[in-house]
This record gives C-alpha cells, sequence and structure tokens, in this order.
C-alpha cells in the first residue's frame, strides 16, 4: 500500500455485462440492461478498493462479473497477470483458488444440509489432495482463524447466529490462501452491533494472510472505515475513484457530493441546511440517457452533458472522475496539469 | 418538543409472549412508554430487541397465536386499546393511527390500483364517496410529492419505484389525518438520496398536519436527524429514554453508549479501528430476571446477574436501566 509503486493484482479494462430482455411469443430480444457498462479500474496488491453505490447501480453485477461468475459481454479483466475476461468456464476452474468470495446473505450461501465442516472443506476437496485428517485440521486451523469455536465443526448452519454464519462463509473463501477476495455487501444483513465484529476480522485477515479486497457495500461510512480506495458507481459506470481521504473530504463528481451528504450523521447538532437532495429515481439500466448517465438528477447539469458522456480521466494525481465540469471548468487554472492528466489517463 | 403536553398514547408494563415448537419466547419484557402530541419518538434496537413488536402489539396487529398480549395497558383518547373488540379496534386503526412498514412492495396490495388502496381507508373510515375518495387521493398524493397524482392513481404498485412505493404508504397512513403515526423501519429498504427525500418529506408534513409519531429504527444517523425524543430498547425491554440531544451527547446505559461508539461515521475523524460490542444478542426464552446486557457490557458487576435493573431518572426527562453510573464510574445507590 506504501510503496512507491504498488503492483497491480487486478486490471478491469472497459468491463460489459448487458443481460438480454426477451418478449413476446417467440422471445425475440428486444433490448438488454446494461448493468455494468464499461467499468476500468485497478486494484493493488494489498489493498481494499471499496464499490459503493445505490441499489440497482451494477456494483454486485461488477464484482460477480470479475471473478467470472458470468460470461462476461465484453471488456478484459486479468487477475495476477492472467487474463480471464476471455477463459471458458472450464479453464477457470484451475484458476479458483487465487480468487473468492464472501457474498452478502450468509443465510442462502452456505448450505443448510451440510455441516460447517463440511462446507469450509468443500473447496480443500475439490482443489487439494488432502488426508481426510490434513483437511480436518486445515479446517479447524481456518475456524480459529475467523473466531468460531472448533467444537462447532459438526453443526448446521441454522445453528448459528448471522454474524457466525458470515464467519463461516469467510471462512470458506479463506480456504485455498486466496490473493483476492471479492466482498459482496458482507455485512449488509447484520446488526449494526454485529457489523462491526465482522469488519474487524476482515482486517485483521487481510494483515494476516496479506489479502486484496474489493469490498462492495453500499453503506458509505462503513466503506471509509475500511477501504483504501473508493470507486462510486452509478447506473452502469463508474462516476469517481479517489483515495478515501480524498474522495470523503472534497468529493468531485456531484453525485458523490449528494450521496455523501445524503447520509444521516448521529448528531443532533448537525446541521442539515447545506444537504444536496437529488430529485427523482435512478433511471432504467435498460433505457440510459442519453449523454451524461446522470445527467437526469444533477443539480449542476449542463447542455453538453444531454449530449457527451463524460470520459473517466484522471483530474488531480490519483483521482478519477467522469464529469464534463472537470473536462472545462478545471480549465484556467488546471489546465497544464489537466493536460498531464491526460496523458497519464491514456496510458492507465 | 412540546413540554407538558398530554400524551396521546400511553403504554404501561406492555408485555408479548410468542408461542413456539422451542417453547415460550419473551419478545416483550415490562414495556412502558407514552406519546405526546405532536412529538416525534424514535425507537432504536437491534433486530429481536422487540421493537416491533412493541408497536404490533399496541393496535392489535400481531396473529394470535402465535402471539399472546399477556398484560399491559394502551391508553389512547382514554381507552384502553388491549381490551377493545376487533370492531372498534379497526375503527381506530388505519383512521386514527396510521401505519407505514418497513416494505413497501411486501405490504401494498399487488393486485389493486394505488387509487383503489388509498380510497379504501377514506370510504371504510370518513364515509366518503367514490367520488370524493378519488379526490381526496389526489390531493393526498399531491401532498407526499407524487407528480402526475391523478393518473398514476390508475397505476398498480409495481409501476411505481421503491421510494414513490413508500411514499404512497405514507400517504395512505395519512388519509384520514391520523393523530398518531406509526412508522415501522420506513426507509431501511431505500438508497440513502430515497432515503433523504423521505426524510425531507416527513420533516415537512409533520409541521403541516400536526400528529405524533413513533419512528422505528436501527439507524442511529436517522434518529438523530428527525427525533425530538429517543427509546432504545434491547432484549425486549426498554434500557434508556432521553430527549435526541441528551441521549446523543450523554448516554446513560451501557448499550447505548456502546452502540454511539461502533457507528463509523462519514465526516469527521476517521477510527483506526472500530468498537465492537463483544457477544450476541440475548434470546429470550424466560422473563429475564438479570440484566439482558450483562454479557456483553464492560461495566457488569454482580448485581447486575442477581437482579433485571427497572428504569430509574437520571437525568431531565431521561432514564436508564442500568446498576451502574456511566458518568461517576461507579456503581449506582440503589
Amino acid at each position: 500500500m506504501l510503496d512507491a509503486t504498488p503492483r497491480k493484482l487486478v486490471e478491469v479494462r472497459d468491463l460489459k455485462m448487458h443481460f438480454p430482455i426477451y418478449a413476446g411469443i417467440l422471445r425475440k430480444r428486444v433490448g438488454e440492461v446494461k448493468a455494468v457498462d464499461g467499468v476500468s479500474f485497478d486494484i493493488f496488491a494489498g489493498e481494499t478498493l471499496g464499490l459503493v453505490g445505490e441499489s440497482g447501480c451494477g456494483k454486485s453485477t461488477c464484482g460477480r462479473a470479475i471473478l467470472r461468475l458470468y460470461d462476461i459481454t465484453d471488456g478484459s479483466v486479468k487477475i495476477d497477470g492472467a487474463e480471464i475476461g476471455d477463459t471458458p468456464q472450464g479453464g477457470l476452474r484451475k484458476m479458483r483458488p487465487t480468487m473468492q468470495m464472501v457474498f452478502q446473505d450468509p443465510q442462502a450461501s452456505l448450505n443448510p444440509r451440510m455441516t460447517v465442516e463440511a462446507i469450509i472443506g468443500e473447496p480443500l476437496m475439490e482443489h487439494t489432495d488432502l488426508s481426510r485428517d490434513k483437511r480436518r485440521d486445515r479446517v479447524h486451523e481456518l475456524m480459529d482463524a475467523v473466531g468460531l469455536n472448533r467444537t462447532f465443526s459438526n453443526r448446521y448452519p441454522h445453528e448459528f447466529s448471522g454474524g457466525q454464519r458470515q464467519r463461516i462463509g469467510i471462512a470458506r473463501a479463506l480456504a485455498l490462501n486466496p490473493k483476492f477476495i471479492v466482498c459482496d455487501e458482507p455485512i449488509a444483513a447484520l446488526d449494526v452491533s454485529i457489523q462491526a465484529q465482522v469488519v474487524n476480522l476482515l482486517e485483521d485477515l487481510q494483515e494476516k494472510f496479506d489479502l486484496t479486497y474489493l469490498f462492495i457495500s453500499h453503506d458509505l461510512s462503513m466503506v471509509r472505515h475500511i477501504a483504501d480506495r473508493v470507486a462510486v458507481m452509478y447506473l452502469g459506470k463508474v462516476v469517481e475513484l479517489s483515495p478515501r481521504e480524498a474522495l470523503y473530504a472534497e468529493p468531485l463528481h456531484p453525485y458523490t457530493k449528494a450521496l455523501l451528504s445524503a447520509v444521516p450523521e448521529p448528531d443532533p447538532d448537525m446541521t442539515t441546511e447545506d444537504r444536496v437532495i437529488l430529485q427523482g429515481d435512478v433511471p432504467s439500466p435498460s433505457n440510459p440517457p442519453q449523454g451524461c448517465n446522470f445527467c437526469t438528477r444533477c443539480p449542476a447539469v449542463m447542455d453538453i452533458c444531454h449530449r457527451e458522456d463524460p470520459e473517466f480521466r484522471e483530474v488531480q494525481p490519483g483521482r478519477f472522475v467522469a464529469c464534463h465540469h472537470y473536462n472545462q471548468t478545471a480549465g484556467d487554472t488546471a489546465a497544464s496539469e489537466d493536460n498531464k492528466s491526460i496523458q497519464q489517463g491514456e496510458t492507465t | 418538543m412540546p413540554d407538558g403536553a398530554q400524551p396521546v398514547l400511553d403504554v404501561r408494563d406492555l408485555n408479548t409472549v410468542f408461542q413456539t415448537r422451542g417453547g415460550e419466547v419473551h419478545a416483550v419484557n415490562h414495556v412502558s412508554f407514552d406519546l405526546k402530541k405532536g412529538e416525534l419518538l424514535g425507537v432504536v434496537g437491534e433486530s429481536g430487541s422487540g421493537k416491533s413488536v412493541t408497536m404490533m402489539s399496541l393496535i392489535g396487529l400481531l396473529p394470535s397465536p402465535p402471539a399472546e398480549v399477556r398484560r399491559g395497558e394502551v391508553l389512547f383518547d382514554g381507552r384502553d386499546l388491549l381490551k377493545m373488540d376487533a370492531d372498534s379496534l379497526r375503527d381506530i386503526r388505519g383512521a386514527r393511527i396510521g401505519f407505514v412498514f418497513q416494505d413497501p412492495m411486501t405490504s401494498l396490495n399487488p393486485v389493486f390500483t394505488v387509487g383503489f388502496q388509498l380510497r379504501e381507508p377514506l370510504m371504510r373510515h370518513m364515509g366518503m364517496n367514490k367520488r370524493q375518495a378519488n379526490a381526496r387521493a389526489v390531493e393526498l398524493l399531491e401532498l407526499v410529492g407524487i407528480p402526475d397524482a391523478k393518473q398514476r392513481l390508475k397505476d398498480y404498485p409495481h409501476q411505481f419505484s421503491g421510494g414513490m412505493r413508500q411514499r404512497v404508504m405514507i400517504a395512505i397512513a395519512l388519509a384520514c389525518d391520523p393523530e398518531v403515526l406509526i412508522a415501522d423501519e420506513p426507509t431501511t429498504a431505500l438508497d440513502v438520496t430515497i432515503q433523504a427525500q423521505i426524510l425531507e418529506l416527513v420533516k415537512e408534513l409533520r409541521h403541516k398536519l400536526g400528529m405524533a409519531i413513533v419512528w422505528i429504527t436501527h439507524d442511529l444517523g436517522v434518529i438523530a436527524g428527525i427525533a425530538d425524543r429517543v427509546m432504545v430498547m434491547y432484549g425486549g425491554q426498554v434500557v434508556e429514554q432521553a430527549p435526541v440531544r441528551e441521549l446523543f451527547k450523554n448516554p446513560q446505559h451501557p448499550y447505548t453508549a456502546a452502540l454511539l461508539e461502533t457507528i463509523p461515521h462519514v465526516r469527521g475523524d476517521r477510527a483506526e479501528r472500530l468498537k465492537v460490542i463483544e457477544g450476541q444478542p440475548p434470546i429470550l426464552g424466560a422473563i429475564p430476571t438479570a440484566c439482558p446486557f450483562r454479557h456483553r457490557c464492560p461495566v457488569a458487576f454482580d448485581r447486575c446477574k442477581q437482579e433485571n435493573p427497572a428504569r430509574m431518572p437520571v437525568g431531565d426527562g431521561h432514564d436508564a436501566a442500568c446498576f451502574y453510573d456511566l458518568a461517576k464510574g461507579e456503581p449506582r445507590d440503589a
């Protein structure tokens, strides 16, 4: 993280995931839901990239597409140097140990008919040839690592609470010593007091096993806590990507500004007068507006926004934004800097 | 907000029990509170703390069996709602006490138009005919900020977005000018930007219509923004109750204090590491005879294992159910 030249573990370029819509008696293809529509970013080794956005913005689809849980429409995904964007599913199997996932709903993602030992041991059975005893030892080791009592290894998922179930899911993801884990809303289904336990666990494990996370969440305050850099998605596109502190201190994109100001602060004395309240709802991803996706709700909309889709580019070192305001108005004062970053932007 | 105003709703020693195959679950124990005219009371707690069950018990919305309101009094307008027969209760529910539920998709009927569902309480409770009810329905949709109200009456719930559906729910709850509105996690299923819209709407409507509101949530940020007074629930009982500023500045129950410390913030300083409340919430197999928070409490001592603390006054309009004085750092004298 603090290295001068951090290594890119995950490189996502122009990732697109469109789901077809069929209608009519002949089930003709009448359109597509552009769940993820041209997303590019890198995740450096050892860091946590937070991916935030409202429901339906495509953040979960993006996370699943990066692990190739879907056959992606277009684009490239490189994990640890290996291109997996076009690898057939059969070939992906060998690569699965490096990349794992923790799912949102620990109830639905654990098989109710398997014991905890069988759940955590399943990836070991599939990908290693450990003997039964060795496997049991490894399962116990993993249960220790995530703070589960190893005497519970013969119990079933329903015998555990939500927070403990999420620990089982995390242990399963860790079983094969992955490098990269996609955490898809891992705490959304948990109570406030349990959320902090799981987040602290994820942080400890990251340090201990040198993990890289893509942390998908709609909870901006939790992302601020866990992420090193944050990407904000809106209607299938990343609109802003910045280091955590910069993003929360000075959001650049009008959507990020609105999103942050909409988070209620647990302080009764905080004034809410300068809050940005967005009007209307998110447009349908099957029929996004022309021009900038945010132009229908943007409080600072300009003419050009209705015509052209803004380019996603680096406007300050390490800060990427897709907004026309930073193509023009940033112009005079930061013109020279702009030119520099355009050049940089092309190389990344 | 208005001090000394008489309560519109007065709940005394409410106890609700569920019969399950595994035995009884004592979901609500000794809950007492009042709601003053025009006040917004926030109710905070984790899932299973009994906050929703309390409010559902008040107005007979829990299916019985398995639920049973075993003891208590709910005084509304001088009458005890718990002793009322089903018909008189139905006259109050939806007319004088409105309800907004968490999930607007499952609480609206998908096979009827929004207009039908808005007219229903108006015709049932206010004796309006269809034309009058229609006119009022348009007014209500406009009140909650739904554009094109007249056209949209003919739409079905699935044709509305989540935020708009919740506005419809609020419009239905407000249809008969209720004196009390009970809102059970009304913004939890919504995105933050939509939540902000709904919160603004409620703040505006409160002043316009002057009703008393009970707002159930687990989100302390939401509570800080809209409540006058807050009640914190844990393990089926009320553990602390105070005016909103007082509660956030000077929490007196260790659970409230811990809860305030565990939540990360979007603004201000960022904590390097989150504070954690270790352990799990209790399972309420019996009426607790000891403090339900003792296993997770950083300041628990012997007495907490022997007795369940009752709520005691700790400040102006502020009470907490705890034997330990957090400010002094020692047990309270009993």
